[in-house]
């Protein structure tokens, strides 16, 4: 495929004008999209694209023959339009925006397509229009003149970002604060919103109304696996946005039979699977392994502090209990237990004996004295401060103190002392 | 003398229904001022209407004898912590210098000072440490501490905050207080929507009590009373009994 992309490289001018125009488009579209995700807007580039669609076909009614700036107006038009419905429609009944926003798109797209099927039957006029390529996309209708358009217009994106980062941010992150600053939020998120709508309908005849949406959404999704700075993310869905252009472009003009917005879009795809896999802020895998170690550590902790209560409910009279005994108290299977048992003994915890009988060693008995500290002060401070369970405990910490003030830490080991449930070191056998 | 708020004939409602209903309120001198009342009474909302967020059916709010769109700079708010996404991709520098945006007007970033500003801020709600943490990562009663944090950096000279002692541990409620307290000290007005009847003699010293209409507002010795607060509450006695204990504690300390 690289070869056969270095081949048509040299050989083909048009493919490096479409390579550009599609990852530009994918740059700019991946920025802009990425602050819509933010401010909880994906879907309105959704049913912008679609609503696009009747003022493209509008605009060559009109006009009768195929002019692509006075399109790509109508598709501005009409997608504006779909949007000031659909927030109409939510401020002024009772329909909410997800039920919005369906209505329209789909209400929209059927007028578009409706309109199509007539101009279709115009005859020979109708076969030229190329409506077909507003729907799926064709990028290879782009030449060197779109280039510069979609050149110009992701370069105002960028300047609009870059100018207006501090208020789309304070918008995007809490509304009604900046509000109370005296800000025009409403402006801004339209601001924000015409931004979408230019990358839409510079979009819209390379990759067309039904997918351009992905490009919008997607590389802001996946940059969010990746990092949890917003300089960062922006940036980020930009480069995967460009990615997306080149290795979609590429794709598409290699096996040119294939659509090009499908292949741009499952590029895209590709890019956020991986993204969503590998992510190593918050990705699939990241996800799996930071939960198992979790598990590992809690699992050994409960098996300590098991230990640690058992020998107390003996009196500490021994340091080892009967292994079966660790059954009573938890929940685990006879063969989780030993898989349990097995691990602390690797890690120099516990000291398997002869006769079914496990004993702590000098290691495992410091790390189960704290275990049961931080078991019991965080059920203490639970049975204090019912109404903070969720805000503040973590499992993941061995001790409150990482949580809790010290002041409040020492009233909970108080508390403790004076039942007489803390553990003491001293009385280690 | 210009009142420092003025609340007149104010009525929200959505629907048709009344959220709240003429609502005059006055304030003369900064207060530690509690607006309480039960679930629904509309405690948020007048917040919110002062400061413009939602649209009035009639009245009109002002502050320092300004229509609030004047004073804006002078105003600090801390919404409720429910309202935001903590997911974001900011930290929890990030959202103090929002505190900052409002002197900065457009297009202008925040440079060094507002930093180190932001920085104090946070010191003093005891999160140094913490500034480069996304602010997911944090615990309800820290997150509480950060919105604190970004209102301090406001710099304002009335501060409205939506309950901003909820779901905090009893540390981090002093910690807040104190907070509130040294503002106080320095001359500011807090107005803050407060859950807990049982801590409002503790840490309050004016009481505004709501159920969609104003029942009382007054200096909370004269208007923190299980009368009125009876014409609040209505008939739910346990809550009332606490609130009573309250009272009479309140009125035995110093």
């Amino acid at each position: 495929m690289i070869e056969s992309a270095l081949h048509a490289l040299r050989e083909n001018y048009n493919f490096v004008v479409i390579l550009c125009g599609v990852s530009l488009l994918g740059a700019g579209a991946g920025i802009v999209g990425a602050f819509a995700v933010l401010r909880k807007r994906a879907l309105t580039g959704d049913a912008l694209s679609h609503a696009a669609l009747p003022g493209v076909c509008l605009a060559f009614l009109v006009l009768g023959e195929r002019n692509l700036p006075a399109m790509l107006l109508g598709a501005l038009a009409s997608g504006i339009l779909g949007v000031a419905i659909i927030s109409a429609l939510v401020r002024w009944t009772r329909v909410r925006d997800d039920a919005a926003i369906g209505i329209i798109l789909s209400v929209f797209f059927g007028l578009g397509i409706a309109l199509m099927g007539i101009i279709q039957r115009m005859g020979s006029v109708g076969n030229k229009a190329g409506l077909s390529s507003f729907i799926l996309g064709k990028t290879t209708g782009i030449t060197g003149a779109d280039v510069w358009i979609i050149l110009a217009s992701a370069a105002i994106c960028l300047a609009a970002i870059v100018v207006l980062y501090k208020e789309f941010l304070a918008v995007s992150f809490d509304a009604d604060f900046t509000q109370s600053l005296g800000w025009p939020v409403y402006a801004i998120d339209l601001l924000l919103m015409s931004l979408v709508a230019a990358a839409v309908v510079i979009g819209l005849p390379t990759v067309g109304v039904i997918m351009i949406s992905a490009l919008l959404i997607m590389p802001g999704a996946a940059a969010r696996f990746w990092t949890d700075r917003l300089s960062t993310l922006l940036v980020l869905a930009g480069g995967l946005g460009f990615v997306t252009g080149v290795v979609g472009t590429t794709l598409s003009y290699t096996f040119d039979k294939l659509p090009a917005g499908p292949v741009i879009v499952l590029t895209g795809a590709a890019l956020f699977l991986l993204s969503m896999l590998l992510g190593h802020r918050r990705g699939a895998i990241a996800r799996i392994l930071a939960h198992r170690r979790f598990r590992r550590s809690w699992q050994e902790r409960q098996l300590l502090r098991t230990l640690y209560e058992l020998i107390e409910s003996s009196g500490f009279r021994q340091r080892s209990v009967p292994q079966d005994d660790l059954l009573s108290l938890r929940a685990w299977s006879p063969a989780e237990a030993q898989k349990l048992v097995q691990e602390a003994a690797v890690a120099g915890l516990v000291l398997p004996l002869p006769g079914g009988r496990v004993a702590l060693t000098d290691q495992g008995w410091q790390q189960a004295l704290e275990a049961t500290r931080g078991h019991r002060l965080w059920q203490t401070f639970l049975a204090e401060y019912p109404e903070q369970a969720g805000s503040v405990v973590n499992l993941a910490s061995v001790s409150v103190d990482d949580h809790l003030p010290p002041a409040l830490s020492d009233e909970l080991q108080a508390k403790l002392v004076a039942a007489g449930r803390w553990p003491a070191s001293e009385v280690a056998p | 003398m210009n009142s420092l708020l003025d609340i007149h004939d104010l009525t929200v409602a959505y629907h048709r229904k009344p959220v709240l209903w003429d609502v005059d309120l006055e304030l003369h001198q900064p207060q530690l001022a509690a607006i309480v009342g039960p679930n629904g009474a509309g405690k948020s909302t007048l917040i919110k209407a002062v400061l413009g967020l939602v649209p009035l059916a009639s009245g009109r709010a002002q502050i320092f004898g300004e229509p609030v769109a004047r004073v804006r700079q002078r105003i600090g708010y801390v919404p409720q912590r429910e309202s935001v996404d903590w997911d974001f991709p900011v930290s929890v520098l990030d959202v103090v210098l929002m505190g900052t945006y409002g002197r900065l007007g457009w297009f202008r970033r925040p440079g060094r000072d507002e930093r180190e500003w932001a920085r104090e801020c946070l010191e003093k709600v005891g999160l140094a440490q913490y500034e480069h943490q996304q602010i997911g990562q944090l615990s309800g009663g820290q997150q509480q501490r950060v919105f604190l944090a970004r209102a301090l950096a406001q710099r304002a000279d009335i501060y409205f905050m939506d309950e901003p002692m909820a779901g905090v541990d009893a540390a981090t409620e002093r910690l807040i207080f104190q907070v509130l307290a040294d503002l106080r000290a320095a001359g500011k007005a807090i107005i803050a929507v407060h859950h807990d009847l049982r801590t409002v003699p503790q840490y309050f010293d004016y009481v505004v009590l709501l159920n969609v209409r104003l029942v009382a507002a007054g200096p909370r010795e004269t208007t923190f009373t299980p009368d009125n607060l009876r014409k609040t509450y209505g008939g739910r006695l346990a809550l009332l009994d606490a609130a009573a204990d309250a009272i009479a504690a309140g009125s035995g300390a110093p």
